[in-house]
């Protein structure tokens, strides 16, 4: 259930079904992708009933562009991620073949989590373009592209790891800055290992299963232990394949803690963007300050020992009205320096309360995110433990009766 | 002099009370198993139908040497105390007490060595003393053994651990080598003197008993090794001929040992396996709980709950460390014993159907009359009352083993189910108590931000 500002009634968003399809690209070249249908049903006030109102297929593509879009229009926002494309930190028996059925449908539900994000966001859910995104079912793509926002993304945003020397960067950014690197590493690190226990684990309660076939065979030649040890076989195979459904259910933890693991990297765009307003504030500063240097050169005569003064010097003395002409082209650079610099400096300042007003709410929202994924992994080990403690008492009542 | 000096002091001690070598048909150390991990997870029940030689009884790995630092040295737990009731024949008339323990390297010029030292208590009559300490060495072992089977080819003779190692050791002997061995020792010993006819065997007397130069030339005076190489040899060409006509219920023997064989040895395999996935899992778990700790690090209002999940993943892994240990002692020597003893069941029908080839051979000479027939006559009476002598012991022989095995594998198996269930129940307490923490923690906030 969602808020949304250009509706008075509320909203649902569900991203319903997943469907391979096989088209022609751009290139007019044979391909197969994954549509998803979008429904939206908005919730009558009076007696909570959902009427659909929309409903549509995209493609992945679709998101992406919707994402990218958001990332140029709204910078000082921490845009939800997508869900991964392929599929990693698989332990063995996932496969990591992006059409494999599993792996699509958590796709699918990773892309539902991601609208739903966006339409419960202060800022992102008035956009038009995810308004249209979710109703206008052809040329969206065009609508978006006339925004013109692929002109206004800035290059240097997608070179995350290059460095500019800001000489007064915001610490707080340089921290969110560390602290989004250390959150990426840990998640990872944290998947890596959780996918290679999962591995371990469900080797320990397959080997398991062998017992039941053994017993069973066993069994045959037994009188008295026969049926002990053939009941016992039973629980040992519903032991052994008990495995599969607990891990299904963890996987569904790690996607939880994936999707902080790519906001990690969307953090790092926010102070990116910072560092780059930044930078450029203090180029144009810098920029002004020489201009201004420069006047006061012209206007008191000291050229001798700058640059103006030396090529002065080579082409020949300038006339007098050549000089005023150029301390006046400088005078107006100067004034439009600092006009520049002044909006630059409350653009600085807006971006930095903006963004900060949205880390906290980022923040707050991570703390309770990721809290229920670990309370929710707390459940699920009770389940398993729950379950364990059923089969093996049942074993143990055969085994005793043997 | 048998019927004194029984049950309660005697008992007492019998039973592990902390004293050295256990004697607990347990093992605390596991029979490290490797087997080809080729096999694993080809299809969705394990397939471990491997050949023998990549069954190996002692592994390189050197993790799987460290099970000695957290099993107990003493199993002491009541579980081990049901086996110790349960594999005594006639507890009340249990007049013999043997432990094996002391393990001692010898180094000769020669070859280096381990002798164990054998201690025995008994209320025996025929025993000049109560009480004896001998020292004894794997092959003096062996010769008892073959003592015994010679003099009671169709009993079943309890098996003793395995000569060599086959693939994969360093050392040839280390720490856990011995001690599995040792305690496999004080199994064959007690098994023997539980065993109605064996116990009173002269050589086991004289095992027991002798110092070690009345030993060794007693030893000198047993059948030459050459007799015994004739022996075998002349037994190889008799059970080439094959058994005629051998008796329904051995047939029907035969055939219960061979299944019961080939199952038990999968099993074996299977629960070495078990043993070694959960190695490989304890080993991973124990560097999946650091990881939230460091995670908490950065962290300020995750931190204790992350620091809390970390200590609930090393609950468990005390909980696995712990159900590997009671597998190791519960079910991996007991398996592993009956997995040797189908060998020795299968020498045994093996000597029962020579000693009617024999018969069968003689009786056959008389009737092409191919020899003198008064002899043979003679011949086959006395092997005639050779073989029901033999087909009778090993009737009665057989019947007390399977209700053995039965008692054996029933109380492993309900040991082993046992450890798992403490095991769930450990984590299930330490997960359900992380749970309330954490809902407190919330009603706590919830009431915090109310004022």
């Amino acid at each position: 259930m969602t808020e949304s500002n250009f509706s008075l009634k509320k909203i649902e968003i569900s991203v319903s079904e997943a469907e391979k399809r096989t088209g022609r690209n751009a290139m007019n070249m044979q391909e197969t992708y994954t549509a998803y249908l979008i429904e939206t049903r908005s919730v009558e006030h009076s007696d909570g009933q959902s009427v659909l109102t929309d409903s549509l297929w995209r493609r992945c593509s679709a998101f992406e562009w919707l994402r990218n879009y958001l990332l140029v229009y709204y910078p000082h926002v921490v845009v939800p991620p997508l869900p991964e494309k392929r599929a990693e930190f698989v332990w063995h028996k996932l496969s990591a073949d992006n059409m494999d059925p599993d792996f699509v449908e958590r796709r699918r539900i990773g892309l539902e989590n991601f609208l739903l994000r966006l339409a419960s966001h202060p800022i992102l859910c008035r956009d038009k373009i995810f308004y249209l995104f979710l109703t206008q079912e052809g040329n969206w793509k065009e609508t978006v592209n006339e925004t013109g926002f692929q002109l206004k993304a800035d290059s240097r945003l997608k070179a995350l790891n290059a460095t500019f020397r800001v000489k007064n960067p915001d610490k707080r950014f340089i921290e969110l800055k560390h602290y989004s690197d250390e959150l990426q590493s840990v998640i990872s690190h944290l998947l890596r290992v959780r996918a290679r226990v999962a591995d371990r684990l469900y080797g320990v309660y397959k080997v398991h299963g062998n017992y039941g076939r053994v017993f069973s065979e066993w069994s045959a030649i037994e009188k008295e232990m026969g049926d002990g040890l053939q009941s016992a076989g039973h629980h040992m195979d519903v032991y052994a394949s008990s495995i599969d459904d607990i891990l299904e259910d963890e996987e569904h933890y790690a996607d939880q803690l994936k999707e902080y693991l790519f906001y990690a990297e969307a953090l790092r765009a926010v102070c990116r963007k910072h560092e780059l307003m930044q930078y450029d504030l203090e180029m144009a500063a810098q920029d002004l300050a020489s201009k201004k240097q420069q006047c006061e050169e012209l206007a008191t005569g000291g050229e001798l020992f700058s640059i103006w003064g030396v090529t002065t010097q080579l082409f020949g003395q300038e006339t007098p009205e050549q000089r005023e002409a150029r301390i006046k082209m400088l005078e107006e650079q100067i004034k439009e320096g600092e006009q520049q610099l002044k909006s630059k400096n409350l653009e600085g300042r807006e971006f930095v309360k903006n963004a900060w007003a949205d880390i906290e709410r980022f923040k707050e929202q991570k703390n309770h995110d990721l809290k229920e994924a670990l309370i929710s992994y707390a459940v699920m080990q009770i389940s398993m433990c729950k379950k364990g403690i059923q089969v093996w008492t049942n074993a143990k009542e055969c085994f005793s009766k043997m | 002099m048998e019927g004194e000096c029984r049950a309660s002091p005697a008992r007492s001690w019998g039973l592990p009370a902390g004293g050295a070598g256990g004697d607990s048909p347990g093992g605390d150390v596991p029979l490290p198993g490797s087997i080809s991990s080729s096999a694993l997870l080809q299809t969705e029940v394990l397939d471990l139908d491997e050949d023998e030689d990549d069954l190996e009884v002692f592994s390189k790995d050197a993790s799987l040497m460290d099970m000695n630092s957290f099993s107990p040295l003493m199993p002491t737990s009541p579980l081990s105390m049901i086996n110790q009731v349960k594999f005594e024949d006639e507890p009340d008339l249990k007049d013999l007490f043997i432990t094996v323990d002391e393990p001692e390297s010898h180094v000769t010029t020669i070859e280096t060595f381990i002798t164990y030292r054998i201690i025995t208590k008994t209320s025996r009559g025929e025993f000049d003393s109560s009480e004896f300490e001998v020292r004894r060495r794997y092959q003096d072992f062996l010769w008892l053994k073959e003592k015994l089977e010679e003099a009671h080819p169709t009993l079943i003779i309890p098996p003793l651990p395995e000569k060599f190692i086959v693939k994969g050791m360093v050392e040839r002997f280390n720490d856990d080598f011995i001690e599995t061995r040792r305690k496999a020792l004080h199994k064959f010993l007690n098994r023997i003197a539980d065993h109605p006819t064996l116990t009173f065997n002269e050589d086991f007397k004289i095992f027991l008993t002798a110092e070690a130069w009345e030993f060794s030339s007693h030893k000198k005076q047993g059948p030459g090794l050459l007799s015994r190489m004739g022996q075998s040899v002349r037994a190889v060409a008799l059970s080439m001929k094959g058994v005629k006509s051998r008796p329904e219920e051995f047939m029907e023997m035969n055939n219960f040992i061979e299944i019961f064989s080939h199952k038990i040895n999968l099993i074996d395999k299977i629960s070495q396996r078990i043993y070694k996935e959960e190695r490989e899992y304890l080993d991973e778990m124990k560097e999946y709980g650091p990881i939230h700790i460091l995670w908490s690090a950065s962290e300020e209002d995750l931190a204790d709950t992350l620091k809390s999940v970390a200590s609930c993943i090393d609950e468990c892994c005390k909980a696995t460390e712990k159900r590997m240990s009671g597998l190791s002692e519960a079910l991996l020597p007991v398996v592993h014993e009956y997995v040797l003893y189908s060998e020795m069941l299968m020498a045994v029908m093996k000597r029962r159907d020579q000693i009617q080839t024999e018969l069968d051979s003689k009786v056959e000479a008389l009737t092409s009359k191919k020899a003198d027939t008064d002899l043979l006559t003679e011949e086959i009476g006395k092997l005639e009352d050779k073989v029901e002598c033999a087909n009778n012991a090993l009737k009665a022989d057989w019947d007390r083993w399977r209700q053995n095995m039965q008692n054996d594998i029933k109380s492993a198996f309900t040991n082993m189910a046992e450890e798992n269930i403490l095991y769930y129940e450990q984590c299930l307490a330490t997960w359900e108590s992380f749970l309330t923490s954490q809902t407190d923690l919330h009603l706590e906030e919830a009431s915090e931000d109310k004022l």
